[in-house]
């Protein structure tokens, strides 16, 4: 069986590749792309670790295949910062120590900014079912959530 | 020990691979390619117990695109028979001991070539009769795991599975019951857990032709995978040079080896790098998870709090092979606690189950849950205060402990004072809401290190250290440094050797780390100050001894050594070429003293009565750390370890059918704490100096895991008036407690 | 003399014996003195057991000083997670 030819954008980039019909956009973002950021921890969309940005819209990259992003923008963790500085969320979470192995943080990294694009000011509550589809085991959660919300808070301009 | 001040230590910086890592620039186990290389993938015993009859690679090797399939027979006998264990537990030889065992290997150039080389590998089984269960396992008649490794001296009443018996304490329990106002005996199980780490365990092995061989692989110990290895390919240390990668996640189940043989034998054969990862269903079939127990516990209280008598029997399922762990539970088991007579036994027992290896606090959590569960029951029916009653009991400084020696100076009764005095334990209680308490206990130990620290011309430092940072320990290690050092902790970088570039370093666990490496860096830099304390005095022309380091300076030790400015340690650093060339310090040792860890938590729990959920409300824990080198990563250290127990107390079980297969490997079914199931969780640090550490440090990463097993399910009993006995918790069965 | 207890199991090694007195002035020492007295305790002891003198746990050091009226417990070799 041949190879499907795509064309796609990510990262603002402009990039096409060949895949195999049934290889998941995890795969080809890691093996063919070199973008290794985006985790595989259970190939089965259940633990947030390859989120990507999948036109505006935040999705497991294990439950998407290569052949269907032909003509999308993706935004990975590797995008998510400027040339110049670290995003604010990115940021936060060195600010207040909220990682220790790293794994869970690219995917926490793309979710977070997903949300806070969409709710500019969410609860404590509304973070944390934002986020419970990205699994840590390191931190009980707890200094993401508040490295999350003030993030949010110097994003809105308030006082953190 | 004198209250200490500290310029760098006690500060949160941030840490120095945190930029790689909110990027994703950080490279971890499966995010390293090199040319040429091959996908390997491993075929699996779908039976808990069956006798490999035949394996017939033919049609696999044909395939196009394969370049190598091992089995069994391409390991060759080893001399030590735990590395023996660990190379059948990689490979199967002979027999395929549980659901999941690995039976062949493929390496092909893509992973889509190799899963299909795994479908035409024919293995004929011969099944087996099974056991998963630890009692029916130790029952006279149970299918048997291995002939001749039956623990000595154990009588007929226990089958030939049984593989270590203990015993500890001291006194006459029955003495000690005789004096009791009051009695509970119950007999408790706990489910096995997994670690749970989100990263899958990966490799890339290269062997060449030369014997030669580079192995990268997410590990907590690169130094074990290297002589555990080395020994299963009959290499030298020497020619096999592992790189620990970042690693995502251990909590003890990476303190051993599973996949990396595999990767090196098919490099072997195929001449080429092979990469080999688990998928997360290989994870929790065929890595290493927790123990499940099933325990009996007695204990005697007088009206007044006062524990007169103790007593523990712990029987401990370890999976697949012979091992040795339930001792540490049962020297865990009362050791919060000052007792006349007391007396635990363990059994460790085979089941047709993956080969366990440690989780946080390995063999401590059950015992703990069980002990502090029937406390508590004590403390409820005899009207008595929780806190107040293992103050009464609490074990201190000179206590003999209920495993042999006497305590040097603990911090658990001020841990206890803590909680008793914080807000959170004197506030109202809402509806179906109960309040639960635990103490936990953990040993720390040192083990030994290698540390080498560079002092560049530019007044920089570079260390290299042998223990791969899991939890933070590079932040604190340089921290460490540029406080004996005294200069500004942003000149240090720490970085993590492969095992070709520095000495021996024992595994990252036992919460050693911070504690040995920390002593082996401040050793370091006293070597590099005498070093440049001695260059000082020859461009001073005066006597090495008249020279002194203060403030991240030499200087003359009083005016009649000489009227010179000090000479900082990059002015030093500047001449080093001319003055006897580069300046380095290092230190390699096996540190002990590391002193033992308690804590105490506080939970809140909130149970539906129409769906069985706990929801936790609020949750706080209380732990001696001897001294925080980095607050916050001390505060993450024991939030990561409460969520675990949470976890463990509530949700997370292995699951296995009548048919001895694993039923729930994923992360839907094995269902670990997300985000939206916890409060914050405020950790309350508490310090009483460890005597044995040069500042007071005290290991911290395991205890925390301990107590909550046993707060939430007293907290449950609270909230629905009465206890269950088995863990988990989960909502059918609280459910059917409270119909 | 060195006073040295030894954990509940190991006793079926010393016929019951928990408690004996042994002159050895490092770990390494002890261990063999021990090990001569109860052959038995030869295989636990090359396995590895760790001590804990007056109260400090040494995890498996050969010379590690032991004082004159020490107190020496055998412990099971200390393993971590």
């Amino acid at each position: 069986m041949s190879k499907v030819h795509v064309s796609t954008t990510v990262n603002g980039d402009a990039v096409e590749f060949l895949c195999e019909s049934d290889e998941t956009l995890l795969d080809v973002l890691r093996d063919r792309l070199n973008l290794t950021g985006a985790k595989e921890g259970c190939g089965t969309g259940d633990c947030g670790a390859c989120s990507v940005s999948l036109d505006g819209r935040l999705v497991c990259s294990c439950l998407v295949l290569g052949a269907e992003v032909e003509g999308s923008a993706i935004e990975t963790v590797e995008g998510v910062a400027t040339e110049d500085a670290l995003h604010p969320i990115q940021r936060h979470l060195l600010e207040n120590a909220a990682l220790q192995c790293g794994i869970c943080t690219p995917g926490i990294v793309v979710a977070a900014k997903a949300l806070l694009q969409k709710h500019p000011d969410p609860t404590e509550e509304e973070v944390r079912y934002w986020l419970a589809g990205n699994l840590c085991r390191c931190t009980g959660y707890d200094k993401i959530i508040r490295a999350v919300l003030s993030a949010a808070a110097e994003m809105r301009g308030a006082s953190a | 020990m004198t209250k200490q001040t500290f310029k760098i230590l006690g500060s949160r910086p941030i840490r120095p691979d945190g930029v790689e890592k909110v990027t994703g620039k950080a490279l971890f186990g499966a995010d390293k390619s090199v040319s040429g290389m091959l996908h390997a993938r491993i075929l699996r015993s779908p039976h808990a117990h069956a006798e490999i009859v035949s394996i017939d690679t033919g049609k696999a090797e044909a395939l196009a695109g394969v370049k190598a399939v091992i089995t069994g027979d391409d390991f060759a006998p080893v001399e030590n028979q735990e590395t023996l264990y660990t190379m059948q537990n990689c490979m199967a030889q002979g027999r395929a001991l549980y659901d999941g065992h690995a039976v062949a290997a493929v390496a092909a150039t893509s992973r889509k070539i190799a899963g299909e080389a795994l479908s035409l590998i024919e293995v004929r089984y011969k099944t087996l009769p099974h056991v998963t269960d630890v009692d029916e396992a130790m029952k006279p008649g149970a299918p048997l795991l291995h002939e001749g490794v039956k623990g000595r001296h154990l009588g007929d009443d226990v089958s030939g599975n049984t593989v270590s018996y203990c015993r500890f304490g001291h006194g006459d329990v029955e003495a000690g019951f005789a004096g009791a106002d009051k009695i509970v005996e119950r007999s408790f199980k706990t489910a096995a857990a997994h670690q749970g780490y989100i990263e899958p365990h990966a490799c890339l092995a290269d062997l060449g032709a030369d014997g030669r061989g580079d192995l990268w692989c997410s590990t907590q110990g690169h130094y074990l995978v290297r002589e555990t290895c080395a020994e299963i390919m009959q290499m030298e240390a020497s020619q096999l040079r592992v790189t620990a990668s970042e690693i995502g996640g251990g909590f003890g189940g990476k303190t051993t080896i599973f996949i990396e043989p595999v990767a090196l034998m098919l490099s072997r054969k195929a001449g080429k790098p092979v990469k080999v990862v688990m998928n997360r269903d290989e994870v929790f079939r065929a890595s290493g998870p927790t123990m499940s127990s099933s325990m009996d516990i007695k204990i005697g209280m007088r009206k007044d709090g006062k524990i007169t008598a103790a007593q523990a029997r712990l029987r401990y399922q370890g999976g697949a092979f012979p091992y040795e762990m339930v001792s540490m539970g049962a020297m865990s088991a009362f050791a919060a606690y000052d007792l006349e007579h007391v007396q635990t036994e363990g059994w460790d027992v085979m089941t047709n189950r993956p080969k366990m290896i440690s989780y946080r606090a390995p063999g401590a959590p059950m015992a703990v849950y069980a002990v502090e569960s029937v406390v508590d029951e004590l403390c409820r029916t005899l009207e008595l205060d929780p806190l107040d009653t293992r103050l009464k009991n609490a074990a201190r400084e000179g206590v003999k402990s209920s495993y042999g020696p006497r305590f040097k100076a603990i911090g658990l009764v001020e841990c206890l004072e803590a909680a008793r005095a914080h807000p959170h334990y004197s506030a109202p209680l809402a509806a179906n809401t109960g309040r639960g308490v635990s103490c936990g206990f953990w040993f720390n130990f040192g083990g030994q290190v290698s540390v080498s620290m560079a002092i560049n011309t530019d007044g920089t430092v570079n260390l290299i250290e042998g223990n791969p940072d899991i939890g933070g320990s590079r932040a604190s290690i340089s921290m460490m440094a540029a406080e004996a050092l005294g200069i500004p902790l942003g000149r240090v970088r720490t970085t993590i050797g492969d095992t070709a570039s520095i000495g021996f370093s024992d595994t990252t666990d036992g919460s050693r780390v911070t504690f040995a490496v920390g002593i082996a860096t401040i050793n370091a830099a006293n070597a590099a100050i005498r070093e440049m304390c001695k260059r000082a005095a020859k461009i001073w022309e005066i006597d090495e001894d008249a020279v002194e380091w203060v403030d991240g300076a030499a200087q003359p030790a009083g005016h009649n050594a000489g009227d010179f400015p000090p000479m900082s340690l990059a002015e030093i650093a500047a001449t080093s070429g001319k003055t006897g060339g580069p300046i380095a310090g290092h230190h390699e040792g096996a540190p002990d003293k590391a002193g033992v860890s308690f804590g105490v938590h506080l939970v809140d729990v909130e149970v539906d009565p129409e769906t069985g959920f706990t929801a936790i409300k609020r949750y706080t824990a209380f732990q001696d750390a001897g001294k925080a080198i980095h607050p916050a990563y001390v505060e993450g250290q024991i939030q990561g370890g409460v969520v675990q127990g949470i976890g463990w107390a509530l949700n997370e079980e292995y699951v296995y059918g009548t048919d001895g297969r694993l039923q729930n490997p994923g992360f839907l079914d094995y269902r670990i704490p997300v985000a939206s199931d916890l409060p914050m969780i405020d950790a309350v640090i508490i310090e009483v100096p460890n005597p044995g550490h040069p500042f007071g440090v005290r290991g911290v990463g395991e205890t925390s895991i301990v107590p909550p097993l046993a707060a939430v399910s007293n907290g449950v009993a609270q909230a629905i008036g009465q206890r269950l006995f088995e863990l988990p918790m989960s909502p059918p069965k609280i459910l059917k407690a409270i119909s | 003399m060195a006073r040295v207890v030894i954990f509940g199991s190991l006793r079926a090694y010393t016929d019951g014996v928990g408690e004996v007195e042994i002159a050895a002035s490092t770990t390494r020492a002890l261990l063999k003195e021990l090990a001569r007295r109860y052959p038995g305790l030869r295989e636990v002891i090359e396995a590895g057991v760790s001590l804990a003198i007056d109260g400090e746990v040494f995890k498996e050091a050969w010379f590690t000083p032991i004082g004159e009226d020490s107190e020496v417990v055998v412990m099971p070799l200390m393993v971590g997670g």
